[in-house]
C-alpha cells in the first residue's frame, strides 16, 4: 500500500507525519493527553524523544535545535498545565523568527469547553504569541494539518506553529497523506525581489561615501549560502559591515570590514557609523529599539536600504527610501549581480569613511580594567574563547549581562553557532537550548554560557542532559547579582539595589554533583585557563562556577533614551540618564 | 499581494520621542479608513484579525463578516478603522502577516470602491411628526418593514454619511433606536477581490 491510502490511528499519524517530515528528535513531557501519542512513540524507533523535565525546557531545547541545524524543532506537551508551560517557548520563537513546530495534547472534543480536567484552551492561549495555530478536531484532517504545520513553520519569515490534538482524535483512525501534495490555499510568502528595487538599491549603493551594511538574524534564518552570499557582498563592496545580537556569525568577526555588534551594548565603531552614514543597507534585521537607541536621531542622515522577507517589518519603526520584499539570500544574491554590472563604472573612494571607523575602533570601546586578584567577567569569555575557538564549538546564552559579554567577546566565524534569546529576552533559554544543540550535534561543544540567576531558571533540565548523555558545558559567570538589573538600578535608580542581590544561592558544585554532573568551581584568574581546559575536556555534562567581579558593569552602553554617538564608555553612577531615559525599558 | 510604493517621508513623531516605546504620531492627521480582508474561512479567524486589533492596539469603528464563497471556504471582513497613515499602514502589513489572510484591500483609496451599510430604524410618534417622518423616509428611499399605529421601522442602505443623516433627521420626530449592519464593501467593475 502507497503512504496515500494507508489507514492508522490519529497517533500513528502524528509519528509519521514527523518521520516523512525528516524529524530525528522530538523534545516533551508526557501525560494524560498524549498517552496515546506516547504509546505510538513507544512503538517505533526513527524519531528519538527526550524527555525534559519541564514543557518549557522542551520548547527551548527544540529553538535550540532549530538554530543550530537550520531544521524545524518539535517539541511536544500534554494538554493544560503542559500547554500553558510551553508559551513561554512559544513566544520566544515568535519574536526570533525560529522554525518550531509544537504538538500538544487537548482533552477529548466533546469535553472541550467543559472545563475538564487539565484543560485549557490552548489555541486561544497561543494565537497572539505563535505564527499560525491548529485544533484538530478530525482524524482525517491530521496528516494534512502536520504537514501544513511545517510549511508555515519554515518557510516565510519563520516561526513557531501549534497543533493540538483532542486524546480522541489520536485514538481515532483515519487516512494518512505524505507530505508531498501539501501546500497552503493562501499562504505564499514573497522570496525574489523585485528587479527595479535591487536597481534603486544599488544606485545608492554606488553612490555612497559612508555605507554601512547593517544585517540581522534574517541572513541566517535565511540559511548557508545566504552568509556565503552576504560575505561575497562584503568583500567586493569594500563596505564596512555590523550586525544585531541575532546576526553574529553571519559574517566572520575575524574578517577586517567587521565592526562588531551594534545596538545598546554593541561596538563604539559600529554604532558611530550607524549615526554617520549616509546610505545604510539593512539586511534581515528590525530596526528594533535595542538597536535604533532615540529614534529621533537614529542615523539622521542617511538613506535607507530594508531587506525583509516580512512586509510589517519595513516602515515599521523607521521609514526607508527603498523597501525590498525578499528572502534574505535571493535578495543578496540579486544584488552581487547587480553590483559587479554596475562596478565596472564607478568605485566610490572609501578611503576616508574608513580612515574615520579606524579612529572610532581607535577608542577600544570594549577595554576594561584587567585584574590578577578577582576574574574579570570579560577575561573569563576572552579565555573561554581563545581556548575553544579552534573546536567545533556552539554557543548558547542565558539573558543578562553575561550574554551582552558573550557577544561582545566571544567571536563567531560562522552562523548557526550562537544561540541567544534576542527578542523576548528569556531568562533560562540557555540551559535547555544548549541540549537542544548538542541532541542535534552529539560530537560537537556545546557551551552555556550563564548567569547565576539566570540558569536557576531552568536548572532542572541539567537532569535531562545527564539521561540522554548529552555533554552539555553550563559556564556560569557568577556575581552574585541579577546583574543587568543591579547595572540599571545602578545607572537608573539612585543604587538602590531592591531585590537584585540573589542572596541564598546554592553551592553549584554540589548541585551539579547532585544531579550526576561535573562540578567545578574557579575564582582565581590564574587558574582560569587550566578550570577550563579541564571542564572542556572532562566527558558528560559539567557546570562551571566561575565566580567573578561582583560589581561589574557592561560597557559601553546606548542608554534607553540616548542617540548611537551618545554612548557611556567608562564607569559612572548617579544621575547621568535624565529622568526621560529612566522611564523606559 | 502586493506592497504599494510608499514615498518615504520624515517622521513627525512626538516632539522629543526618546525611543520606540516612546512613539507616538499624535502630530500626525488621524483619518477614516476602510479595509476588507479576504480569509480562509476556518475556526478562529475572525478571533486572529480581531486580536490583532487588540494586540496592537489599532481601533476598530465597525466590522462585517460572511462567508462570499462556500466552495473556496473564504470569507470576506470588512473592517472600518481609524489612525494616522503610518498606523493604517501598519495594520494594512499585519493583517498580511496573518496566514490566512489571503489579501487585504483598501477600500477608501482604491478606484471603485464602494460602501453600503444597511440600518433598521425605529421611530415612535403621532400626528404631524408620523407623517413627516413617513415623508423624509420616503426622500431617503427607505422601507417601511413593521408598522404599529404609533410606530415605524424603516429600513434603509447607503453609505454611513446615509445613514447618520437620517438617524438626524428621525432624532425629534420620535427616534427610539437604531441597529445598523456596519460596512459592506465591493470594488467596481469586472474583477473579483478573492
Amino acid at each position: 500500500m502507497t503512504a496515500k491510502s494507508q489507514t492508522m490511528t490519529g497517533a500513528q499519524i502524528v509519528l509519521r507525519a514527523l518521520s516523512d517530515q525528516g524529524v530525528d528528535t522530538v523534545f516533551g513531557y508526557p501525560g494524560g493527553a498524549v498517552l496515546p501519542i506516547y504509546d505510538a512513540i513507544y512503538a517505533q524507533q526513527e524519531v528519538r524523544h527526550v524527555l525534559v523535565r519541564h514543557e518549557q525546557g522542551a520548547g527551548h531545547m527544540a529553538e535550540g535545535y532549530a538554530r543550530s541545524t537550520g531544521k524545524c524543532g518539535v517539541a511536544l506537551a500534554t494538554s493544560g498545565p503542559g500547554a500553558t508551560n510551553m508559551v513561554t517557548p512559544i513566544a520566544d520563537a515568535l519574536l526570533d523568527s525560529i522554525p518550531m513546530v509544537v504538538i500538544t495534547g487537548q482533552v477529548p472534543t466533546h469535553l472541550i469547553g467543559s472545563d475538564a480536567f487539565q484543560e485549557a484552551d490552548t489555541v486561544g492561549i497561543t494565537r497572539s504569541c505563535s505564527k499560525h495555530n491548529y485544533l484538530v478536531k478530525d482524524v482525517n484532517d491530521l496528516a494534512r494539518t502536520i504537514h501544513e504545520a511545517f510549511y508555515v513553520a519554515t518557510s516565510g519569515r519563520p516561526g513557531p506553529v501549534v497543533v493540538d490534538i483532542p486524546k480522541d482524535v489520536q485514538f481515532a483512525t483515519g487516512k494518512y497523506v505524505g507530505p508531498e501534495t501539501i501546500e497552503h490555499r493562501t499562504y505564499r510568502p514573497r522570496i525574489e525581489p523585485r528587479e527595479g528595487r535591487i536597481a534603486e538599491a544599488i544606485e545608492l549603493l554606488a553612490k555612497a561615501e559612508r555605507p554601512i551594511v547593517y544585517t540581522g538574524g534574517g541572513v541566517i534564518n535565511s540559511g548557508p549560502d545566504a552568509s556565503k552570499a552576504l560575505r561575497a557582498f562584503i568583500e567586493r563592496t569594500g563596505f564596512p559591515i555590523t550586525s544585531t545580537l541575532m546576526g553574529l556569525g553571519a559574517y566572520p568577526a575575524s574578517g577586517e570590514q567587521w565592526l562588531g555588534m551594534l545596538g545598546m551594548h554593541g561596538s563604539f565603531e559600529a554604532n558611530h557609523a550607524m549615526h554617520d552614514c549616509d546610505v545604510m543597507l539593512c539586511i534581515g534585521a528590525r530596526f528594533d529599539d535595542r538597536v535604533t537607541g532615540r529614534l529621533d536621531a537614529f542615523s539622521p542622515n542617511s538613506k535607507k536600504i530594508h531587506i525583509d522577507i516580512d512586509p510589517s517589518s519595513i516602515n515599521k519603526n523607521v521609514m526607508v527610501e527603498v523597501p525590498i520584499v525578499a528572502d534574505c539570500g535571493a535578495a543578496l544574491n540579486a544584488l552581487n549581480e547587480a553590483w559587479d554590472k554596475r562596478a565596472a563604472k564607478r568605485k566610490p573612494n572609501l578611503k576616508p569613511w574608513w580612515d574615520q571607523i579606524e579612529q572610532w575602533r581607535n577608542r577600544k570601546c570594549f577595554a576594561y580594567p584587567s585584574s590578577d586578584k578577582v576574574i574579570k567577567p570579560q577575561y573569563a569569555i576572552e579565555r573561554l574563547y581563545e581556548l575553544t575557538k579552534d573546536k567545533d564549538c556552539y554557543i548558547t546564552t542565558e539573558v543578562g549581562q553575561h550574554q551582552m559579554w558573550a557577544a561582545q567577546f566571544y567571536h563567531f566565524e560562522e552562523p548557526n553557532r550562537w544561540m541567544t534569546s534576542g527578542g523576548l529576552g528569556t531568562m533560562g533559554y540557555g540551559l535547555p537550548a544548549a541540549v537542544g544543540v548538542q541532541a542535534a550535534h552529539p560530537n560537537s561543544l556545546v557551551i552555556d554560557i550563564a548567569g547565576d540567576a539566570s540558569v536557576q531558571m531552568t536548572m532542572q533540565e541539567m537532569s535531562t542532559a545527564i539521561q540522554h548523555e548529552l555533554p552539555v558545558k553550563i559556564f556560569i559567570l557568577n556575581n552574585e547579582w541579577m546583574g543587568m538589573v543591579r547595572q540599571w538600578q545602578q545607572l537608573l535608580h539612585g543604587e538602590r539595589y531592591s531585590h537584585s542581590y540573589s542572596d541564598t544561592l546554592p553551592d553549584f558544585v554540589k548541585m551539579a554533583e547532585a544531579y550526576g554532573c561535573t562540578g567545578f568551581m574557579c575564582d582565581d584568574p590564574n587558574n582560569l585557563d587550566e578550570m577550563i581546559i579541564k571542564m572542556i575536556e572532562t566527558p558528560g555534562p559539567v557546570l562551571f562556577d566561575c565566580r567573578v567581579e561582583k560589581a561589574e558593569n557592561c560597557f559601553p552602553m546606548i542608554p534607553s533614551g540616548a542617540a548611537h554617538n551618545d554612548m557611556i564608555l567608562g564607569e559612572i553612577t548617579g544621575d547621568e540618564i535624565d529622568e526621560k531615559g529612566k522611564v523606559l525599558v | 499581494m502586493t506592497t504599494r510604493t510608499r514615498r518615504p517621508k520624515k517622521q513627525t513623531v512626538k516632539e522629543d520621542p526618546a525611543s520606540a516605546y516612546d512613539m507616538s504620531h499624535v502630530d500626525e492627521a488621524i483619518e477614516q479608513r476602510t479595509l476588507a480582508c479576504i480569509v480562509d474561512n476556518e475556526p478562529g479567524v475572525l478571533a486572529r484579525v480581531v486580536g490583532l486589533f487588540s494586540a496592537r492596539g489599532y481601533n476598530i469603528e465597525s466590522l462585517t463578516v460572511a462567508e462570499i464563497d462556500k466552495n473556496a471556504h473564504q470569507s470576506r471582513i470588512t473592517i472600518v478603522t481609524s489612525g494616522t497613515d503610518h498606523i493604517l499602514e501598519q495594520i494594512e502589513q499585519q493583517l498580511l502577516r496573518l496566514v490566512p489572510v489571503a489579501k487585504v484591500i483598501d477600500v477608501t483609496n482604491s478606484t471603485g470602491g464602494i460602501e453600503r451599510e444597511l440600518a433598521v430604524v425605529k421611530v415612535a410618534g403621532k400626528g404631524e411628526k408620523r407623517v413627516e417622518a413617513l415623508r423624509l423616509s420616503q426622500i431617503f428611499r427607505a422601507n417601511v418593514i413593521d408598522t404599529t399605529n404609533e410606530s415605524f421601522i424603516f429600513e434603509i442602505t447607503g453609505g454611513s454619511n446615509k445613514i447618520d443623516q437620517f438617524a438626524e433627521l428621525m432624532r425629534p420626530l420620535g427616534l427610539v433606536e437604531i441597529s445598523r449592519t456596519g460596512v459592506l464593501s465591493i470594488q467596481r467593475g469586472k474583477e473579483r477581490a478573492g
